[in-house]
This record gives structure tokens, C-alpha cells and sequence, in this order.
């Protein structure tokens, strides 16, 4: 359901309901007024009658008291009356009234009022009436009168009638004036909304550095403008890295592309022996398989980029991890004339056996390409409270600092003449990085009197006390 | 042995299936996911090699309706996307091995291989020979020409590998897993040190040389020289 569809829901429900209420009041208030004056009117009849019997003489012959009431309510022509004595005989009626039934019927009340008025149809005509005794004294034998009094009410009746069809004509008019009232504040109130959705489709790919303002919306929206410049910031950091990644990819893999490209045009220039071309395609081959490593540690990396490396953990012994891969590279450090050494206690960690033997495989071989003959790779551990801390420490011949933060960037190699020596890409230490990062770990990189450290710190797992599961 | 290779990349297929064939396999190539679904059940095969990335019917339904049938074919897909949910899933539908795209072939004929010794009864000999090499596996002992040859202990794994698959060429990174358990690619000359060291010991004092480089791809040995 639309936002704005509800709220005109909402709102014309409750403006309906107001003006049918206050339309009912006032009806209500109407008739009440209306009956009383038709009680007003009645009292004053009833009084006139009254004085006018309070007046007569005991003398007075029948015919000459119907002429004094006929004269005493002159005044109120819609009232009729009928007098009678204690004895049921009409001493008067007006003329063409019909109040014989409802005087007998009725009860005779003491005062009239709103409450003890009675109404009833005769033929085309409703009337409001009550019936009163009157004292009176001389007459006849002096019983109690019975007088019964109404007023035709048809006039106030049309009037109410009329009323109440002009309230409906307003209920309504007054409802769809305010539903299209609502609509337009809606809609207007929207504006912002519809700007800010505007804005937003303005930004293609390539202007990912456009922001809303948020201080221009209104502040209901501050925070969707605050998180959706946000959600801009994540995707153009991230469209960023995948930019240069394929940047990256295409200047690294051109340069094995021209070699083999050349080489195979200058060998199919001319004729050549079979050994010639045998030796084409292994170098050929052995650049493939350069070019083919390197695509799959770029993958890897661009997967740790989209935090899609889904660590297995698992409860690891770094020093176990160490000494086996102290046990591959053994002989080719041997050879290298580098000595390995563990020291420190044992460190547990927690983390996925492959990937941690890869990153500290990609840092020892590291080390050992970098250490003059003769050196020492160090590999040291320790662990506080909640870390496993792992070293590894290396003498190398010249390291400036200013290498030291862009030694975990892609294809950063420090020393210009080594570019493509065969010795991997330079994306060793970037992916020793990822590896560690999404274990939840950090690394770093120090160095001093010629002594290169990086240091990598990993999670330890939780004590089984202190888990809750 | 006869294979079946279900790979829609028709250069990919074709390069894989004559290289199999010229390793002395018997190979039908099926080029898209329906014929692969419909060979690998109603004909008898030795190994599957499955592309998992199918236009049509993809190899996850190919592993599944297979093991559904009851069919212990064992099965090496062959992935593009260098996930571990992908490796997973593969294994846990029933396959046996994996291997990433781009993939060296000399690395997929060592699996294969793999693959197929796996079935049959492994050969328990306390003794393997080649040429006038001896080893003797429970005292880990190694002899040539009745000389007692040094070997340390890794030294003797590599050798023992190099000699139950004599014949095979063993890429670096197939040794690497078989012997240190490494089970990624290391970009440092370790194997090659191995194998030099190694040779030194076994084969520099004797004729004929019995451990081969075969140059990007990997080592062998044979009692016959390749080239």
C-alpha cells in the first residue's frame, strides 16, 4: 500500500468521522431546541387557559365559558386544546382537533416539560402534547379539569428534515475536500523525496564521487541520505579495487603477452629446426604457467576483496605449522646457506590450516629470498591474552623505510632491477595480507639496524570455559 | 581404461582428450551437458572428467545422477571459480578430486592416475625396484648397485613417490602435497632443490640416470631416458 495512499485513508477516515459526529451533535442540539420551544409554547397555552379559568365567574353559562377559552389562546394558533370536566364531558375542543384518544389515553402529568411531552401521528400531521388538570373553582362541581394541549410539529420536522440532508451533502463535500487536500500536502510533502530519488539515478558508474546533502532534506530523511552516502562510499571503494585490479591485471599480463607474442612471430618468420621450436614452447610453456599463477593469486586476492574467503577455523599449533614448513624449505635454504630458527613457546591460533600455511609459507620464502647468505631467518612466537603473535625476522642487506608501507600493496616490488626475475609476481605478501585479515588478524611490517620484522597477530581461540555454546 | 571428458570449451576438450589419449587412454569427448549426463550412465567408464560449468545440464546434476544410480566411477571436476564452497559442494555430492582452471595437464594426468590406482589393491611390497635401485619401504632404506645410499627422510618419500609412479611425470606441485603436504602453489624453487639434492644421491655416481626433468612440467622417473 502506498505511503500516500494510507495516510489519505487515515486522515479522510478521520475527518469522516469528526464532521459526522459534530453533524449529529448539531442535529441533536436542533431537535432539543425544538422541543423546547414546542414545551414553551405548550406551558404558555396551559397558563393561558389557566388564567382564563381562574377569571370565570361561577355564573358563566357553558357557551360563554367556550367563548373566554376560545379567546384565551388566541395568540397560539398551531395549539390545539380540549377542556374537559372530572367527568369526561368536553366542556372544549378546538375546532377540527382531534384530542379526544390521546386525552383519554394519557396520563396526566404536573408540569410539561421536554421529558413528559408526548408525540404522536394524526393523518398528515405529528404533534407534540400533554395532558394537565387544572384546578378550577365555581364550575359546576368544582372537580379537577382535564385539559389536554398540542402543537403541530410538521414544520420543525421538515426543518430538520431538510437539515439533516444538507449535513450529508456537506459531510461529504467536506470529506473530499480534504482528501484532495491531503493528497496535494502529500504529494508536496513527498517533493523531497522524489528529488532525492532523482539525485540517485543521476549517479552512473563512473561519478560514484557524487553525495547527497543531506542538510538540504528534510530531517526525516537526514538519515536515509546519511546511509544511502554511505552505501556510495562502500561501493566506491570497492569499484575502485576491482578498477585497479583489472588494471593491474592488464599491465601485468602485457608484458608476457608482447614476449610471446614476438617470440612466435620471429619463430614462425622462418623455417627452423624441431629443437628450435621444441624450446619455443617450453619457454612458451613455462611463461604460461607464470602468467596462469599469477591470474589465480590476482582471483584469490579479488575474492578476499569481496570477503568472500570463508575461512574453515580450526584450532591450529603455530609452531607445528613452522616446523613443517621449516621442513620443506629446509633444503633450499640449506642451499640458499640461510639458517632457520623457532623460538618461543607453542601458540595456539585459531584459523584455516591451508590458508595460514600459505600466508606463513609465502612470508618464510620471503625471508629466505631476501637474506644474504649467511643470515638467520627468526621465527619467534608469543601470545597475550586473546592473541597469538607470530615474528618473522630477517637480516636484509638494504631496506628503505619508505618501502616499508607499500610492501603488502600488488605487484609492489621495492627493488626495480628484480622486476621479473622469476620470482613471483609481488603478490606474495599482498595475499599473506588478505589471509590474515580475514582471519580477523592483523600484519605489520618494522624494520631496523638492518633487520626486517613482520610481525602477524591472529585471534587465539576462546577457552572452552568461556564459551557459550 | 577408458574416460569420459565432459568439457563444453571445445579447444580445452579436444587438447585434454588427445593428451589423454596419447597417455594411453581410450576417451570419449562430450561436448555439452546433456550427451555427458547420458554417456556417464549408460556407458561404463574408468574416471569422469566433469566441467562443472555447464551451458545445460551443469556437472553438480551430472555427480549426483551418477551416484544416484549407485555408480562408484570416480569423478574429477574440473572448476573455474576458485571458491571453497565450490570444492566443497563438488566433494560432498560424491566427486573424488578437483582441480582449478587454468590447470596444468601435466597436473591433470597425475590425477587421473591417482584416481585410478585408488580402485585397485595397493601394491604392499615391502620392496620396490627400478633398474638397480632397491628400496626397502618398512626400514626406509635405499640401494643402488648394492650400495647403501644416505637418504634422509623426506628424501626417501620423494624417491618412494618418484618410484610407485615411475613412468608418470609428477608435477611440482603434486609432489609438494604428496610429500610436505603443502597444498598450494609455492611460488619458491623448493621442489626443484628436493630433486637436485635427491639426484645427487641416487643418480650422479650411477648410469642411467633414473630421475628426468621434463622441462614446465615437472619430474619422472624412468629407467628409460626421454629425450
Amino acid at each position: 500500500m502506498s505511503l500516500a495512499l494510507r495516510l489519505i485513508v487515515s486522515i479522510g477516515a478521520v475527518i469522516t468521522v469528526v464532521l459526522l459526529t459534530f453533524g449529529w451533535m448539531v442535529e441533536r442540539s436542533i431537535n432539543s431546541h425544538f422541543v423546547q420551544q414546542d414545551v414553551d409554547e405548550l406551558n404558555a397555552v396551559v397558563q393561558s387557559l389557566a388564567q382564563s379559568l381562574a377569571e370565570q365567574s361561577a355564573s358563566q353559562t357553558p357557551d360563554g365559558l367556550k367563548r373566554q377559552l376560545a379567546a384565551a389562546v388566541s395568540g397560539h394558533h398551531n395549539a390545539q386544546f380540549r377542556v374537559a370536566d372530572s367527568n369526561g364531558n368536553v366542556i372544549y375542543a378546538t375546532p377540527n382537533s382531534n384530542l379526544g384518544r390521546f386525552s383519554r389515553l394519557t396520563p396526566p402529568v404536573d408540569t410539561i416539560d421536554i421529558d413528559s411531552v408526548r408525540i404522536w401521528r394524526d393523518k398528515s400531521e405529528t404533534y407534540r402534547g400533554a395532558v394537565v388538570q387544572l384546578m378550577q373553582n365555581g364550575f359546576q362541581n368544582g372537580g379537577p379539569l382535564t385539559v389536554a394541549v398540542a402543537t403541530g410539529i410538521n414544520f420543525h420536522l421538515h426543518y430538520l428534515e431538510s437539515f439533516r440532508s444538507y449535513l450529508k451533502i456537506i459531510t461529504v463535500a467536506a470529506c473530499l475536500i480534504a482528501i484532495l487536500a491531503t493528497w496535494l500536502a502529500v504529494y508536496q510533502g513527498h517533493a523531497p523525496l522524489r528529488r532525492i530519488s532523482r539525485e540517485i539515478r543521476r549517479i552512473k558508474s563512473d561519478q560514484l564521487h557524487i553525495r547527497l546533502a543531506p542538510e538540504t532534506v528534510p530531517v526525516e530523511l537526514t538519515e536515509l541520505a546519511v546511509s544511502f552516502n554511505d552505501m556510495l562510499d562502500r561501493i566506491e571503494g570497492v569499484f575502485l579495487r576491482l578498477s585497479n585490479f583489472s588494471a593491474d591485471i592488464a599491465h601485468e599480463l602485457r608484458t608476457p603477452i608482447t614476449n610471446l607474442k614476438t617470440q612466435t612471430e620471429v619463430a614462425l618468420s622462418q623455417a627452423r629446426s624441431v629443437e628450435h621450436y621444441r624450446e619455443i614452447l617450453y619457454s612458451s610453456l613455462e611463461e604460461y604457467e607464470r602468467m596462469a599463477k599469477m591470474v589465480g593469486d590476482m582471483l584469490f586476492l579479488a575474492q578476499a576483496d569481496n570477503k568472500l574467503l570463508k575461512p574453515e577455523l580450526v584450532v591450529i599449533d603455530l609452531a607445528v605449522e613452522v616446523r613443517s614448513l621449516f621442513d620443506y624449505f629446509e633444503a633450499w635454504a640449506e642451499e640458499q646457506m640461510v639458517t632457520l630458527t623457532l623460538v618461543g613457546p607453542e601458540v595456539g591460533v585459531q584459523g584455516d590450516r591451508l590458508m595460514i600455511r600459505r600466508a606463513l609459507s609465502n612470508l618464510l620464502s620471503n625471508a629466505i629470498r631476501n637474506t644474504s647468505k649467511g643470515g638467520t631467518v627468526t621465527v619467534s612466537m608469543s601470545a597475550t591474552l586473546d592473541t597469538g603473535v607470530l615474528r618473522v625476522e630477517n637480516p636484509t642487506p638494504a631496506m628503505l623505510p619508505e618501502h616499508l608501507p607499500h610492501l603488502f600493496e600488488r605487484f609492489y616490488r621495492p627493488d626495480a632491477s628484480r622486476q621479473r626475475s622469476g620470482e613471483g609476481a609481488g603478490l606474495g605478501l599482498a595475499i599473506v595480507k588478505s589471509i590474515i585479515e580475514a582471519h580477523g588478524g592483523s600484519i605489520d611490517v618494522s624494520s631496523a639496524a638492518k633487520l626486517i620484522t613482520f610481525t602477524i597477530t591472529l585471534p587465539i581461540p576462546t577457552c572452552p570455559k568461556e564459551r557459550r555454546d | 581404461m577408458k574416460l569420459l571428458v565432459v568439457e563444453d570449451e571445445a579447444k580445452t576438450g579436444e587438447y585434454v582428450r588427445q593428451g589423454l589419449m596419447e597417455s594411453g587412454f581410450v576417451v570419449d569427448l562430450a561436448r555439452t551437458g546433456l550427451d555427458g549426463h547420458h554417456l556417464a550412465l549408460t556407458e561404463t567408464y574408468d574416471l569422469i572428467v566433469l566441467d562443472v560449468m555447464l551451458p545445460d545440464v551443469d556437472g553438480w546434476r551430472i555427480v549426483q545422477a551418477l551416484r544416484e544410480a549407485k555408480s562408484s566411477t570416480p569423478v574429477l571436476f574440473l572448476t573455474a571459480r576458485d571458491s571453497v564452497e565450490d570444492r566443497v559442494k563438488g566433494l560432498e555430492l560424491g566427486a573424488d578430486d578437483y582441480l582449478i582452471k587454468p590447470f596444468a595437464f601435466s597436473e591433470l594426468l597425475a590425477r587421473v592416475r591417482t584416481l585410478l590406482r585408488r580402485g585397485a589393491a595397493p601394491a604392499l611390497n615391502d620392496q620396490l625396484q627400478v633398474a638397480d635401485l632397491v628400496l626397502d619401504i618398512p626400514r626406509r632404506r635405499a640401494k643402488r648397485n648394492g650400495m647403501r645410499i644416505n637418504l634422509t627422510n623426506k628424501e626417501f618419500t620423494l624417491l618412494e613417490l618418484l618410484v610407485r609412479r615411475q613412468g608418470e611425470v609428477l608435477p611440482r606441485s603434486l609432489i609438494a602435497s604428496q610429500v610436505w603436504d603443502m597444498n598450494f602453489d609455492s611460488d619458491s624453487n623448493v621442489i626443484d632443490v628436493a630433486i637436485r639434492r635427491l639426484r645427487a644421491k641416487i643418480d650422479d655416481a650411477f648410469e642411467p640416470k633414473l630421475i628426468h626433468t621434463v622441462r614446465g612440467m615437472g619430474y619422472m622417473l624412468d629407467v628409460n631416458s626421454v629425450s
